[in-house]
């Protein structure tokens, strides 16, 4: 098993297989219903994995509807885990173990197992009528579908509600423990401390709750089945030594729980409060559900009517002299185009989060996609620009979002910044900042009267003056009908139109003065190949590159955080390489947007199956563009 | 906040109308009944003794929308039906401002409905003015949403055939705890309803009659005109029966039979004055059934219709829980970052 695992994450079969003693990452996807509490026993068991020093990622997989019709293929839910003890980067291209609970999970799941690998079942969930529901037209245990891997076959449901029984709870409560007992087992495998998850449950349960006690029994009883039987020398423990990072203290974040603290962190650097107005949508709300708890640091949360009331309230709360955000994901940000114009026009700061997924219209509330780069640069009525920044990882989102608060307030203009869900919702281990480390850059108001008007400008900046109500003397009226540029009153003169528009145009640009310059995140600065990403894309590409590099191929690997404006070396950059590949999960946007800024012959690697972009698919394209096979 | 918010009592300069007005030029069209309600407005402000930099206008898109350009307050010209939402987010930031929403019947009840709808049941504290001129000017004329039916226009040439929203009849619908309504060119009635919505705590809604001369001159005329008035115009007042017609005769009755209100005339068939119902603002039964009525069957109903203030406005219980946050000390990021499972590398 660690042989093949080795050389199903290297990447294909033109790796040549390692040693046993080479394993130092593994991959383990939990699948099953999406009632079966998935999602739990991955959290859980990534949390006991970064505890134990491991670097990991995650990708948690599951379907937009809230419970499923039982047993149904659409209704799986999944989440994938990587870790290991050198520095992970990606979720893994392919599970080296499969945990399925139920027929539907193992048919939506077992072909993306590597050969050789590990399929532990809940046998009890096998009948007759789940495997017929599914889709299989015979037992997958029978008719040699599973010959490529080694299966295991536990009745989980059957020791689960064995463990559950003293507990005096329900059938159903007790078939629920079925992911604890589950997640015991694992925990055994890998060797892993389960207290963090013991205090879970009675943090969840309270000590005394009997639904709370059956969990907790059934944690131990996993761990003490894989302890007592004598399963296959196959899945005997493996111990995974931790992996040798920066010193500091770590936490598991996610990347909507570290947006939000970005945001917070922002908002108190710029020496503001804030309000941020959100409209519920996935994957976006948990921004929304974590800064509501958030209200002793000066954060005011207001779930508005909608998407359009949610911009145009961020808006308000801007114009009363507060950092005005709002956070959404693709139709949203549809919804708000028009307000955010009316946040240029009045050059008003905004912080608008995109948290990307598949589209167009509804299309994949789930899953990840990285397609509203066009909207996000582009997509409002006028000559109409404003700064867009992308966040790579869940951990990264912290210093994206203290970077948008900064050009919002300084340059006075509502900033994008583009997560999608893969971040948001993947959890990585995160070395915590400390606030003492950053810079703050507070906001002046404008107080004096001599020689106001509201569109007075900073000559090095271009952004107008900040003046809020309240402030005497600086009565003064603004809005989304064009401004006069010496004194902010309508105008509708021609001239003033066109130098009102190369301000607005100039000032963003400007912003590529103020930003850095665009780096190479593996590799060398000029070279034959160039492999260009942007946002949650990073792990793939970077783990590509770096293997691909060990073959000794010529490729780096550069990585915009920057999506608009764009870094100001980025051209000559790009043109110091023979090919450039833009490797994104969309239908090419990013790779336009290069083209038209510096005409350069980029070629595509575009994915758009709302999975994550895999090592070796990049990899592939790699070798493909080099020549090398 | 760092600014410190001045207080209207004591204050040295009394200030006047004039000080309420902008420099800018009022562009409506000559004869508008926008230029009453402004003038109003600008003496209304100073007999309250509002302070220009505490007072903010913020408005949508329409002919009523430009109003803030014409007040020497701070001022926001937002987008189209967006008023209500930009300004709760201002009131959220800044509870302590002196808020004032400015609309239109499109701006307001059409492609700002929903915004309404949510400013009013949340009862965030803004004093929100619907000028309802049933009729769309700013974009030449087309009928709106409270058009009657068979309003022709350029955009309904036959009559138009939808039947119109009520403006009263939707904001008591929406949950509003502060209705009121007058005629555009009756200063002294706005004079009265302006300072009331502003002293009620929550949303207060006003509806002002207006006049568009252009396109849909006379409209009102039915109720507005100098010799209809006395008979076709109820100004209802707290406590008081509620009487009208030239010789203060007629009144309304509830037919208790029918549960409808009804028009009696004191002296005809046995009514006496006590026959009359007494206007009581609390009562949001009466506000539903006085806000049913409508000419030319019944008078135009005129004043306060309704006003039952809330405990709290959204704002204030905003600020009560946030409040509640805060006693249990500052938020430090340091430590929430750190609160949780955590692991030391060495």
């Amino acid at each position: 098993m660690n042989l093949q695992a080795e050389a199903g994450r290297k990447g294909g079969p033109s790796d040549a297989p390692v040693s046993k003693s080479d394993l130092d990452s593994i991959v383990v996807r939990f699948a099953g219903d999406s009632g079966d509490g998935v999602q739990l026993l991955g959290s859980q068991f990534s949390q006991e994995t970064a505890l134990a020093g491991n670097s990991l990622a995650t990708f948690p997989d599951f379907p937009a509807e809230i419970r499923a019709p039982t047993g149904t293929t659409y209704g799986v839910s999944a989440f994938q885990i990587n870790f290991g003890s050198r520095l992970i980067k990606t979720a893994g291209d392919q599970p080296d173990v499969l945990v399925a609970l139920n027929p539907a999970a193992l048919m939506v799941n077992y072909k993306g197992l590597r050969k050789g690998g590990l399929v532990i079942l809940d046998s009890g969930a096998f009948k007759e009528k789940d495997i017929k529901r599914a889709g299989f037209t015979i037992d997958p245990r029978l008719d040699g579908t599973l010959k490529e891997f080694r299966v295991l076959e536990i009745d989980i449901s059957a020791q689960a509600l064995e463990v559950a029984k003293p507990f005096g709870v329900s059938q159903k409560e007790a078939l629920r423990t079925k992911n604890l007992w589950t997640l015991g087992l694992v925990s055994w495998m890998y060797d892993r401390e389960m207290k963090s998850t013991m205090e879970y449950v009675a943090r969840k349960f309270g000590a005394e709750d009997p639904i709370g006690k059956a969990n907790a029994a059934a944690l131990n009883a996993g761990h003490a089945y894989g302890e007592t039987h004598e399963l296959s020398g196959d899945i005997a423990p493996v111990s995974m030594p931790s992996v040798k990072v920066a010193p500091g203290t770590y936490r598991l974040v996610s990347g909507a729980e570290s947006l939000a603290w970005g945001l917070a962190a922002g908002a108190q650097l710029a020496n503001l409060e804030m309000v941020l107005a959100s409209y519920p949508i996935t994957p976006s709300s948990p921004i929304l559900h974590i800064l509501a708890k958030l209200k002793q640091f000066g954060i005011t949360t207001f779930q508005a009517e909608d998407e359009i009331a949610a911009c145009c309230a961020a808006i308000g709360a801007s114009y009363g002299g507060k950092l005005g955000v709002t956070a959404s994901s693709g139709p949203g940000i549809a919804l708000k185009t028009e307000a955010i114009g009316l946040a240029i026009s009045t050059e008003l700061p905004l912080v608008i989060v995109d948290t990307q997924r598949g589209g167009p219209s509804t299309g994949l509330p789930t899953k990840t996609e990285q397609s509203d780069l066009f909207i996000a640069v582009f997509g409002r009525n006028g000559d109409a620009p404003i700064p867009v920044i992308a966040s790579h990882s869940p951990g990264d989102c912290f210093d994206v979002a203290i970077e948008a608060v900064r050009l919002a307030t300084k340059y006075m203009t509502p900033v994008m910044i583009l997560s999608d869900g893969y971040i948001a919702n993947a959890a990585e281990p995160w070395l915590i900042p400390s606030m003492k480390d950053y810079t703050p850059f507070p906001v002046t108001f404008r107080t004096a009267t001599e020689g106001f008007h509201p569109f007075l400008r900073d000559p090095h900046t271009l952004a107008r003056v900040w003046a809020k109500p309240g402030t005497p003397g600086l009565m003064h009226r603004i809005g989304g009908i064009e401004k006069d540029y010496n004194s902010g009153n309508i105008s509708y003169e021609p001239a003033n139109h066109q130098k009102m528009t190369d301000t607005r145009t100039a000032k963003i640009a400007n912003i590529a003065n103020d930003i850095p310059e665009q780096d190479v995140a593996l590799g060398e600065a000029k070279g034959k190949l160039a492999v260009v990403g942007w946002g949650s894309t990073f792990g793939p590409i970077n783990r590509a590159v770096s293997n691909m590099r060990e073959k000794g191929l010529d490729v780096s690997h550069i990585h915009i955080r920057h999506v608009w404006p764009l870094p100001r070396n980025l051209g000559a950059l790009l043109k110091s390489y023979d090919k450039v590949l833009v490797a994104e999960m969309n239908n090419g946007q990013m790779l336009t947007l290069l083209k038209s800024q510096y005409l350069v012959d980029a070629k595509s690697l575009l994915k758009v199956s709302g999975q994550p972009l895999k090592i070796e698919e990049v990899s592939s394209a790699i070798r493909s563009l080099l020549g090398s096979n | 906040m760092n600014v410190t918010v001045q207080t209207e009592v004591g204050q040295p300069d009394k200030l006047t109308a004039k000080d309420f007005a902008s420099d800018q030029e009022v562009r409506w069209c000559p004869g508008c009944g926008d230029y009453a309600i402004l003038k109003a407005m600008h003496k209304s402000l100073a007999d309250m003794g509002a302070r220009p930099e505490n007072t903010v206008f913020v408005s949508g898109i329409g002919c009523s929308s430009r109003f803030p350009y014409y007040m020497a307050t701070y001022g926001f010209h937002t987008i189209h039906g967006r008023a209500p939402a930009v300004a709760t987010g201002l009131k959220l930031a800044r509870p302590e401002l002196d808020v004032w929403v400015v609309t239109g019947d499109g701006d307001a009840l059409s492609i700002g409905g929903n915004h309404l709808f949510h400013a009013l049941r949340r009862n965030v504290d803004l004093n929100i003015l619907l000028f309802n001129n049933e009729i769309y000017g700013l974009t030449k004329g087309q009928y709106s949403p409270t058009s009657r039916v068979g309003q022709r226009s350029p955009s309904t040439p036959m009559g138009s055939i939808d039947s119109p929203a009520e403006a009263c009849t939707y904001a008591l619908g929406c949950g509003a705890r502060f209705i009121a309504r007058g005629i555009d060119v009756q200063a002294k009635e706005l004079d009265v309803l302006f300072k009331r919505a502003r002293e009620h705590k929550g949303a207060s809604f006003v509806e002002i009659i207006q006049n568009c001369i252009v396109y849909n001159d006379a409209t009102f005329a039915a109720f507005t005109e100098k010799d209809v008035a006395a008979d076709m115009q109820l100004h209802v007042k707290h406590g008081q029966p509620m009487l009208f017609g030239r010789e203060r005769t007629k009144g309304l009755r509830l037919n208790t039979q029918t549960l409808r209100l009804e028009i009696v005339v004191i002296g005809e068939n046995g009514v006496t004055e006590k026959d009359i119902l007494v206007h009581d603002e609390k009562n949001r039964v009466l506000a539903s059934l006085l806000v049913a009525l409508r000419p030319p069957s019944f008078p135009e109903v005129l004043g306060v219709i309704y006003c039952d203030q809330a405990a709290l406005s959204y704002e204030a219980a905003v600020v009560a829980q946030e409040n509640e946050a805060k006693a249990k000390g500052p938020g430090n990021l340091d430590k929430l970052m750190r609160a949780g499972n955590t692991w030391s590398v060495d």
